[in-house]
């Protein structure tokens, strides 16, 4: 679900290596075509690079993700939410093993993945790290979080790797009862009663600006980012993603009397798009390098979960077998 | 061990209750840990093929199977799934592709339903048979 809308950056290495001139026409000339790339064809090292760091940034976010909405299965107002959520959480944790799978298929085990993870080397989606502090903050979370990441899965899916195509495919799939009972949440609590709707009014007001993060700030249009396009690995820019999503969702919340805690925000029909105040990137850069409400206890919650169950992974493995990348 | 840097306090009671300061920073999966991979295969209904649906990690065959009917049987209609290694996998190059290219030549039309003209053959015979 929680397709991390934004992928951190790398600096670009100098040595970075040069790919043979014929092999790469080739390799682009495939993806003009609507061709998929498969694991074992020959691709650029960027390309290999760029899309493993894409996949399990994505894979991270679904697991990461599970967290504030796990807080709540316990305390889900009822028997049908409480079931639903259930299934949204174990669908957020398959969708994390299908997606450590394709990226496994490029050449990086899912024990580094997950050992990057645990030690902040590597990044998940940004909104994981503030507090659902209520049942309506599940309630946002389940309709808004997860529409940012359809409109970013539905667009990734279209990509040029055929692995993590495919994982897209059945991702979306489920996504769509994700949104929907999202959705019907929102709806409940928004036409209750009067605390109700104040509850879920204070859940968006405070939940907006991870919500306008969650694209990722404008791209620089770099030679890099242009690049990334050609090969279909980003298949369209922060600003459309976020421009895509609030054509889509800002009517579905205003419709039901929740007013959005943004004066500036508002449709310029002239250019298409949608014009905000600054959604403080200054914000978003300082947690996502660690500093939010939620980044220390996340974390840490995956590695008292890993150590916990260390015993019983280690306990079942045979040390004669040898790993091998999985083959599709 | 180090101090967990908290910004808010915990809010989950489940997570409140449990120790986490006990494993913070020291916790690091070994290689091979999660296992080595099986391919799975699916099977939506009774008379259908098998279909290459995606991976799982599990020690052996018993458990892959285990998690291969949580990970692939749990939301699509499924009668039957199988596992292998992923290391039993053989598989030519795409690099060959170009080896598979004469499945469908034109030249091949011999072996096509489509290459074979009945209907003009019979509609000469028949317009011969009324002139006689």
């Amino acid at each position: 679900m929680y397709g991390g809308g934004y992928i951190q950056e790398e600096k670009q290495e100098a040595t970075s290596q040069i790919d043979d001139a014929q092999k790469l026409a080739e390799f682009e000339a495939r993806i003009d075509r609507g061709e998929k790339i498969e694991p074992h064809d020959w691709m650029p090292a960027d390309y290999r690079k760029q899309l493993i760091r894409m996949i399990e940034q994505h894979a991270h976010s679904e697991v990461i993700g599970a967290l504030p909405e796990g807080t709540w299965i316990t305390r889900a107002p009822g028997f049908r939410r409480k079931l639903a959520l259930i299934a949204k959480v174990q669908d957020e944790i398959g969708h994390a093993h299908l997606l450590y799978s394709a990226a496994e298929t490029l050449g990086k085990s899912r024990e580094q993945m997950i050992n990057d993870l645990l030690t902040g080397k590597s990044k998940y989606s940004n909104v994981f790290n503030y507090p659902a502090k209520t049942w309506a903050d599940v309630t946002v979370i389940g309709f808004l979080i997860d529409a940012g990441a359809i409109v970013n899965q539905v667009a990734n899916s279209k990509g040029s790797y055929g692995p993590y195509c495919r994982a897209l495919e059945r991702i979306c799939y489920e996504e769509s009862f994700h949104l929907k009972q999202g959705h019907d949440a929102f709806i409940t609590l928004a036409t209750g009663t009067k605390a109700q709707h104040d509850m879920l009014q204070d859940a968006l007001n405070r939940w907006w600006k991870p919500i306008m993060h969650f694209h990722g700030p404008p791209d620089k249009i770099s030679e890099h980012t242009a690049k990334l396009m050609r090969w279909k690995v980003k298949m369209a820019t922060n600003d459309d993603m976020r421009n895509q999503f609030l054509d889509m969702y800002v009517p579905k919340i205003l419709e039901i009397g929740i007013t959005i805690p943004d004066p500036n925000l508002k449709k310029n029909e002239a250019t298409g798009q949608w014009e905000f105040s600054d959604p403080d990137w200054d914000e978003f850069k300082r947690v996502i390098n660690g500093d939010g409400p939620c980044n220390a206890e996340r974390l840490a919650v995956r590695q008292y979960v890993e150590e916990h169950g260390k015993w019983v992974r280690t306990a079942m493995m045979n040390p004669n077998q040898k790993v091998v990348i999985p083959f599709a | 061990m180090s101090k967990i840097p908290l910004n808010t306090p915990v809010l989950d009671p489940r997570i409140k209750r449990v120790d986490l300061e006990s494993t913070y920073g020291t916790t690091a999966i070994g290689e091979n840990e999660h296992w080595i991979s099986w391919e799975v295969f699916h099977q939506k209904k009774r008379g259908d093929q098998h279909v290459h649906v995606g991976i799982v990690h599990a020690p052996d065959a018993q458990l892959a199977l285990l998690f291969a009917k949580e990970q692939f049987g749990r939301r699509l209609a499924c009668v039957n799934l199988w596992v292998t290694k992923s290391s039993d996998i053989f598989s030519f190059s795409y690099d060959d592709e170009d080896i598979f290219d004469n499945a469908t030549a034109p030249e091949k039309q011999y072996r096509e339903a489509a290459g074979f003209k009945v209907m003009e053959k019979i509609n000469r015979y028949k317009k011969s048979k009324q002139k006689a």
